[in-house]
């Protein structure tokens, strides 16, 4: 039995460098790996998606049984209205602008502070200028407004978004952002992601989402200076939690973009196209320009203007779901200027203003103007139509939210609060 | 029965390579015809007094090689033949064996002990031979010291054979009883006191419950403490290789004795021969080890739970430690950095002075710091010397807070004296130092950077100087460029080396050109600084790394043109390509990562695959590793043009497959497939056949290092996404692999790596049902996959009901459960919703916190839900 030799390595690294490189190229081979696999998944899901949407344009079937997992009901209805892109592109005029209309989350207007801000909602600063939707697939991005019209056809530096000569690029990928087009920088805010390179992720959450999106545009080279390539740079916006200093940081913090008012997310809320109160809007003079709906001409007009939808029954409605009655149009007005159902009006609010009771609307003092401008595609919800006239009344300004989140924290502290459960 | 060998054996030894080879010869063939008769002759020749003692050696050293073998298949084969054999044989073997342990020739007593164990190894796991070691011990006090030596010395190698769980514990209490009493000052003879002492040191894993009993506990330790002070050199050595070994396993029951183990460390420390003092350091070094682990343990888990407590011996062992291991520095040896083998005293006592400081951290700091200062500048070389490694050992441990004042002092005097010490072992440390600087104290993790502008250039201008110098300094010149790159790894987009690129990179392969580069491993470490520089390059600098690829391509093609080269030569050329290959797999991996980079490199590819085909054409049965890494990242460079390149590579691709021995090589190239696939699809279904043949055999090997087996599972994925249907092929045969392997990663029981080699095996065997599922999906021929998702639905079960999976299987666990239910469809919706645990899994993966696990969740979810609602 020979002495034991117990040496050690001796001014020597831990590890060599060919085992560095063996490892990162496995690092490499498993990111590899994992993108093939998440790329079969969702080319699965786009075609799922298509057949379940094929039987959408006619009266939604409710009837599908599903006791032994009744959350997953919500998913899957969720789901068939998962956008297709390929499917949409061959879509035209009319049709389109609603379809895409039809994809957006719709903030609704702050009326009132919601609970738990500070824990349950995300707070960031929106960038003013165009809403649009940008899909990038097939090796070119296109943005479309809110009203469907194509702002921009342009290359990008996007998954899928420019046509470069690399033959991994699927054709079925594909990404579609939630994004605000800022003219002064020609920059696209990303303030959502509901698809990425192929993935969907209508039914993640806020949180996942605003993650992913932070972790993967960056990732992608789209925050990239303008290119050959790459026509417009993306970027992301400073998001933060809705606590005392987030709320601040957002209300008061420098961004290079011109602010139009504060957006809150709800951090549980999956990506709910059309009007949802789990995302709301809020503004003041100090974060907008825009506080106080202006006219065609760029003006406030003395009294607030609204646009509702005109109704068979001669109802006059808002966009919401279900649909909020505002009054009932006259008879000979609809005949004098040839009105039709489904038209959008314009209204000023008289003197008379809104009335409440219990907190519901009772009766509006409305003075009809004309119809709306053609490019509306939508009328007014009911949060915005009272957070314009609660502007011009009694607005709800950044004390009172500031104010609400530290009563909850005042709560929290407060043992008396603890609910009694025995 | 037995025949004569002894001339055969004599001849076996002969200096004319024509009489060995033919003894040799004779032997095998004896051996071929009857084994039996061949072993007892071999016995018998060993036992025998009247024979010479070199064939009585021989014979005993050939026997052994028949019951054991290096590589576990062939070892397995012997023991097999060994347990086969017939019964009188082995008793005559046995008989001859335990006589030979009384013979007065000292060279036959120890062989027999040698073959005692191995005989011993095999058949004490099988409940036979119970009467050896109650034979061995049963008279060890009335025998004359030789065969008290020798049968010592035999239950050493038997302890060091055999797993403590075969044998018993009264046995054990009679090996250990005997070992101890063998080792303590009563014994006389030295040579007993010798073997008792080295026999202790593999008998110490048996003596767990003997450590448990503090009477026994109290005896063994103060015998081995005894031991340390006897007058004999190797016995003083053996004892402390005890203490070293008990340090690691009996950690915790140290604390009565540590005091007493530090006075008789620290006085062989300063005092004894450097064999003993080593291991005296090696005590502490081994205790630090320990601390480090629990330590660690604590930090990553926040209930602040470990199976041994921390006992904190170091912090308060700190301030004699200290001063008792800063002496050992100052005796160093001349030229100690020039030999590649060379291990004195002061250089364990560095090791374990970086130990101590990453044991306690900041307390270390002020211990040293006067050393430092007394030390650094004196006129001798020890002294200066000394103080630089004192330095650079703590720069490992102590927070940053601590320790960047100081390095901010030190910064320029070291750069000063890597320029202009007269001594060249102090030139090295300092550059060591200065490598240890920037490895742990520059880089984003620091708040305040050590390097400033102002001073950056200064600190390359000094290394790029340093790397003319004698190669081991300029060794040590280039790890710290390396770090210094390292540090500026994700700065952004503009990084402080952008203007010193140019000239960085040409002093590396001005470095790579010296003579004198294959000294002190400094080629290898002048291009594993410029693969770090490449690394960490920024867009800024994408054009010069452009230009590097026809300047490596060019060295690569050098390398080619030798003729007719000795062993010598090709080995050097072996090793010089895979720099090169390895280098360009940077520069791939790099410029392939973004577009208008890669699409700029692409110009190069045909030529670049052409230099690797070649490389591999420079030998005969065995393939470039190097190579092979390179070509997977061409591929995944390349994507599905790589198909040109097939006819020509396929032959090196099975060749790295097939190799068993290098097995290193055999799982980059299993990678490299996954690669291939990927990047050629469908067009890799013409190799399909070979490939998964080759797979196939690969897993039923047991001659196949076992690592390469979950690699291989994967692989079968990545193959079956990339030809979907066509698939079917192969599909029986893959499944019943893929079953049988489940099976057997269903349940782990065993040590932490195997628990780690389960999972790894069972994240393959997912990843393979999970490329198989995706790549059937949509085709008409899903419904071949419905006989087996019951199998895979109940291995998820079984993993999950372990609940040892690991974060990476439970994400790939929940995506197959997805993957199935998405191909399957309605097929799979009342599977799933039958199986046991899949709604309680999916839950738990919904709810974790690792995104990755929740993602896979989130789209299992989707696919359940639809497979549900169809």
């Amino acid at each position: 039995m020979a002495p034991h030799d117990n040496r050690r390595p001796f001014k020597r690294a831990a590890i060599s460098d060919q085992q560095k490189r063996r490892e990162l190229s496995l690092l490499r081979q498993a990111q590899n790996r994992r993108d093939a696999q998440q790329q079969a998944r969702c080319l699965a899901s786009s075609i799922l998606s298509l057949q379940s949407a094929a039987p959408e344009s006619q009266p939604e079937q409710s009837d599908i049984e599903l006791e032994t997992v009744p959350e997953a009901e919500q998913e899957s209805e969720a789901f068939s209205k998962d956008l297709d892109v390929r499917q949409a592109s061959k879509l035209r005029g009319p049709e389109v602008r609603k379809w895409f209309a039809r994809q957006l989350m719709l903030p609704e207007w702050m009326i009132d502070v919601p609970d738990r801000l500070a824990q349950d909602w995300y707070v960031f600063a929106r960038p003013a200028g165009k809403r649009c939707f940008v899909v990038s697939s097939n090796g070119t991005t296109v943005s479309r407004q809110r009203n469907g019209s194509i702002l921009h056809h342009f290359p990008s530096a996007l998954p899928a978004g420019a046509k470069i000569r690399d033959g991994s690029g699927s054709a079925q990928s594909y990404c579609i952002l939630d994004c605000i087009f800022h003219e002064l920088d020609q920059t696209y805010y990303v303030i959502d992601m509901v698809c990425w390179n192929g993935y969907s992720l209508y039914d993640c959450t806020a949180e996942f989402r605003f993650y992913w999106l932070n972790s993967k545009l960056e990732e992608s080279g789209a925050c990239n200076a303008p290119s050959h390539y790459h026509k417009f740079r993306f970027s992301a916006v400073p998001v933060y939690n809705c606590d005392q200093s987030g709320l601040h940081a957002a209300y008061t913090g420098v961004v290079p973009y011109a602010k139009d008012g504060l957006l809150f997310y709800n951090k549980h809320a999956l990506y709910q196209t059309g009007n949802t109160p789990l995302a709301l809007v809020w503004k003041d003079e100090n974060c907008s320009q825009f506080v106080i709906d202006t006219d065609g001409k760029g003006e406030i007009p003395s009294q607030q203007q609204v646009v509702l939808e005109l109704q068979d029954d001669r109802k006059l409605v808002t966009s919401d779901d279900p649909p909020v009655l505002f009054g009932c149009l006259d008879g000979d007005i609809i005949e004098k200027s040839g009105l039709h159902t489904g038209n959008l009006l314009r209204f000023a609010i008289g003197d008379g203003g809104l009335s409440f009771v219990d907190g519901k609307l009772e009766k509006a003092d409305l003075i009809y103007l004309g119809k709306s401008n053609r490019a509306r595609a939508f009328a007014d919800s009911y949060s915005k139509v009272l957070f314009q006239f609660m502007v011009r009344h009694s607005p709800l300004k950044i004390d009172d939210l500031l104010a609400s989140i530290n009563s909850a924290n005042d709560q929290e502290k407060t043992p008396s609060d603890i609910e009694m459960v025995g | 029965m037995a025949m004569e060998v002894t001339q055969v054996l004599l001849n076996a030894q002969s200096i004319d390579g024509a009489v060995r080879k033919n003894a040799e010869d004779s032997l095998k063939q004896f051996q071929e015809q009857n084994l039996p008769v061949f072993l007892v002759s071999l016995s018998g020749e060993l036992a025998n007094e009247e024979k010479p003692v070199e064939t009585r050696k021989l014979a005993g050293l050939v026997l052994k090689n028949a019951l054991d073998a290096k590589e576990q298949h062939r070892k397995f084969e012997l023991v097999q033949r060994w347990l086969s054999l017939d019964g009188n044989a082995k008793s005559q073997i046995k008989a001859c064996l335990l006589t030979t342990l009384t013979s007065p020739v000292s060279d036959a007593r120890s062989t027999a002990s040698q073959v005692i164990a191995k005989v011993a190894g095999i058949e004490l796991p099988h409940k036979q031979w119970p009467e050896l070691i109650g034979s061995l011990l049963s008279n060890v006090h009335q025998l004359p010291a030789q065969a008290k030596q020798a049968t010592l010395e035999t239950l050493g190698y038997l302890c060091e054979e055999v797993s403590p769980d075969v044998i018993d514990q009264d046995q054990v209490n009679k090996i250990l009883t005997a070992v101890v009493q063998g080792m303590s000052s009563s014994e006389g003879n030295t040579d007993v006191r010798l073997a008792a002492t080295r026999a202790l040191y593999n008998a110490l894993g048996f003596a767990q419950a003997n450590f448990s009993n503090d009477m026994e506990r109290d005896y063994i330790m103060r015998v081995v403490c005894e031991a340390t002070l006897s007058p004999e050199v190797r016995i003083r050595q053996a004892a402390f290789e005890c203490l070293v070994s008990i340090s690691s396993t009996y950690y915790e029951k140290l604390a009565p004795y540590i005091q007493d183990i530090f006075n008789i460390t620290a006085k062989a420390v300063r005092e004894d021969e450097e064999p003993v003092a080593l291991q005296a350091i090696e005590f502490w070094s081994s205790i630090c080890d320990e601390e480090i682990d629990i330590l660690e343990e604590y930090g990553g888990d926040f209930t602040g739970d470990s199976d041994i407590p921390c006992f904190y011996f170091i912090k308060q062992a700190l301030p004699a430690l200290v001063p008792m291991l800063l002496e050992t520095l100052l005796k160093q040896e001349e030229d100690q950095d020039q030999d590649e083998g060379a291990w004195n005293i002061a250089m364990a006592g560095g090791t374990c002075l970086g130990l101590v400081a990453r044991t306690v951290g900041d307390d270390i700091v002020p211990l040293v710091v006067p050393f430092i200062e007394e030390n650094i500048s004196k006129p001798d070389w020890r002294q200066r010397e000394a103080a630089t490694y004192a330095f650079g050992s703590i720069l490992e441990g102590p927070s940053p807070e601590k320790l960047i004042p100081l390095v901010n002092v030190a910064l320029t005097f070291m750069l000063s004296a890597l320029t202009k010490d007269p001594n060249s072992h102090v030139k090295d440390t300092t550059a060591w130092t200065l490598g240890r600087i920037f490895e742990f104290l520059h880089g984003s993790v620091v708040d305040s950077p050590i390097i400033s502008q102002a001073n950056c250039q200064q600190i390359i201008t000094v290394l790029l100087q340093s790397m003319k110098d004698t190669p081991n300094v300029a060794e040590k010149a280039c790890g710290a460029l390396y770090f210094l790159a390292q540090g500026y790894e994700e700065m952004g987009p503009s990084s402080p080396l952008t203007p010193f690129f140019q000239e960085i990179v040409q002093s590396l392969l001005t470095v790579t050109h010296r003579e004198d580069a294959g000294e002190s491993r400094l080629r290898t470490a002048a291009y594993e600084t410029l693969n770090e520089v490449v690394r960490c390059s920024t867009d800024e600098t994408a054009p010069l790394v452009l230009q590097l690829v026809p300047v490596i391509m060019m060295e690569l093609h050098n390398t080619l043109e030798g003729q007719k080269l000795s062993s010598d030569e090709r080995e050097k050329q072996s090793e010089l390509q895979g720099l090169l290959c390895g280098c360009l797999q940077v520069i791939i991996q790099k410029l392939g990562a973004s577009e208008p980079t890669k699409y700029v490199f692409m110009q190069y590819a045909d030529q670049i695959m052409g230099l690797f085909l070649r490389v591999f054409a420079c030998r005969s049965a065995t393939v470039h590793e190097e190579a092979m890494l390179a070509i997977g990242a061409l591929a995944y460079a390349t994507g599905a043009d790589f198909a040109k390149y097939m006819p020509e590579f396929y032959r090196y691709l099975e060749m790295g497959l097939q190799n068993f021995e290098e097995y290193q090589v055999c799982a980059v190239t299993v990678g490299v497939v996954g690669d291939i696939s990927r990047a050629l699809e469908e067009k890799i279904v013409p190799y399909c056949d070979g490939i998964m043949t080759q797979l196939l055999k690969n897993l039923s090997s047991n001659q196949l290092h076992r690592s390469v087996k979950p690699p291989i599972f994967s692989c079968f994925g990545d193959i079956a996404l990339a030809v979907g249907e066509y698939f079917e092929k192969y599909l029986m045969w893959a499944m019943s692999a893929l079953q049988s392997a489940a099976e057997l990663s269903t349940h782990i029981a065993g040590d932490d790596e195997l628990v780690e080699y389960t999972n790894s095996l069972r994240n393959g065997i997912l990843e393979a049902y999970s490329g198989i599922f995706q790549g059937f999906k949509n085709s008409p021929k899903t419904q071949l996959l419905i006989p087996y998702a019951p199998h895979i639905l109940q291995f998820l079960d079984g993993i999950y009901m372990e609940k040892d999976m690991d974060d990476v299987v439970m994400k790939t666990a929940i995506g197959v459960l997805g993957d199935l239910a998405d191909t399957l469809g309605s097929h799979a919706g009342s599977m799933i919703q039958q199986s046991v645990s899949s709604k309680d899994f999916l839950n738990e993966c919904l709810s974790s916190e690792d995104l990755m696990i929740k993602e896979s969740a989130e789209w299992a979810k989707l696919a359940i839900s639809r497979a549900i609602s169809v």
